[in-house]
């Protein structure tokens, strides 16, 4: 079992809503990890919808560069839709 | 009170119990977390489907009985599961096994349940039936994968395999609870569901690549009360409490 690879599960708890990144797990494969997902996962009735990713396949950014990448986002406050008025029944924005 | 309904509902109690405490010994034990809160989540479902069934019996029999009188103050002879549930987890192999040959009646088991005449029984038949097909899909996952896996893992899941195949028989042996309940309407006939039993059992360990064991023989009494030195273990850690401490609560 220590040479079961690891995955990355994503949880959808709504219809509607995106799923997001709630963990990880270990598991023989794509199979299994859904089966183990839903079984650690969703014990309370957290979703509707699983993915899971096995973690090799994901490519993340170098916490190190982490300058480079998002700080020249920083000073741009006009990227921000925060100049309107949004209506009261708009949700999830 | 419906005496055939109570002792068929106490049949099918049992089966969940055992079974459930079996799994429950489990609980932080697993041979990985995944596993192990895959397990208890089986465990949890067999209980609450237990107490549908206790509760209902408790109330037909209209004798002051609880649920808990029903699964805590019996005897191992009044006890009506089959001799399966209650054998020991032993490993991975036999746990998973022991599990599969159960799922792989109790799905159809259920289905057929859904059509009792006797309204209560088939709706707990249809909450029933959405867990136990989880349950079915997730040990016959994990067949295929010990029997096609290594050789390790085949050997010993052949062993499970070999050595529990004598209990199956009595899964859909018709005791006299289940011909007066098929009589009656409310219960399941168990001669039209053993095809599709032996079907979903050989169809997985074709699949699993594990043999089919040449054993004839089969073991019964548990539907009549006579059980397996299993069981007296089982009851001596599940009730100890409730008979040292009678009508303790917490």
């Amino acid at each position: 079992m220590k040479n079961w690879p690891l995955w990355e599960v994503f949880i959808r708890s709504k219809n509607g809503l995106h799923h997001k990144h709630v963990g990880s797990l270990h598991a023989t494969d794509e199979e299994m990890a859904l089966q183990n997902a839903r079984d650690v996962y969703t014990r309370r009735s957290e979703g509707v919808s699983i993915w899971v990713v096995e973690s090799k396949h994901i490519t993340a950014s170098n916490p190190e560069e982490s300058g480079e990448l998002f700080e020249p986002a920083q000073d741009k406050v006009y990227r921000h839709p925060t100049f309107y008025e949004l209506p009261n029944e708009l949700e999830h924005i | 009170m419906n005496d055939t309904l109570f002792k068929y509902l106490i049949q099918l109690g049992d089966n969940s119990l055992i079974l459930g405490h079996r799994l429950s010994e489990l609980c932080g034990h697993g041979p990985i977390l995944e596993v192990d809160m895959a397990l208890t989540n089986i465990a949890l479902d067999l209980m609450g489907q237990a107490r549908n069934y206790y509760q209902y019996a408790a109330e037909i029999e209209g004798k002051g009985r609880t649920e808990d009188d029903l699964a805590m103050l019996r005897d191992a002879r009044e006890y009506r599961n089959c001799l399966l549930v209650e054998q020991a987890n032993e490993d991975f192999a036999y746990t998973i096994t022991r599990q599969f040959f159960f799922d792989a009646f109790h799905l159809p088991l259920m289905e057929a349940m859904k059509g009792s005449n006797d309204e209560r029984l088939s709706a707990i038949a249809h909450k029933s039936y959405k867990e136990v097909s989880y349950h079915y899909r997730y040990s016959s996952e994990w067949m295929k994968r010990l029997g096609d896996g290594t050789e390790e893992s085949h050997s010993r899941i052949q062993d499970a395999v070999d050595d529990l195949w004598m209990y199956i028989g009595e899964l859909c042996e018709v005791s006299d609870v289940d011909q007066a309940a098929i009589d009656a309407g409310l219960g399941v006939d168990l001669n039209a569901i053993r095809q599709t039993v032996e079907q979903n059992i050989k169809e997985v360990l074709k699949e699993a690549t594990i043999q089919i064991p040449e054993i004839s023989f089969k073991q019964s009494g548990g539907k009549s009360g006579i059980h397996t030195e299993q069981l007296g273990f089982i009851l001596a850690e599940l009730q100890w409490m409730q008979r040292a401490y009678p009508n303790m609560e917490w």
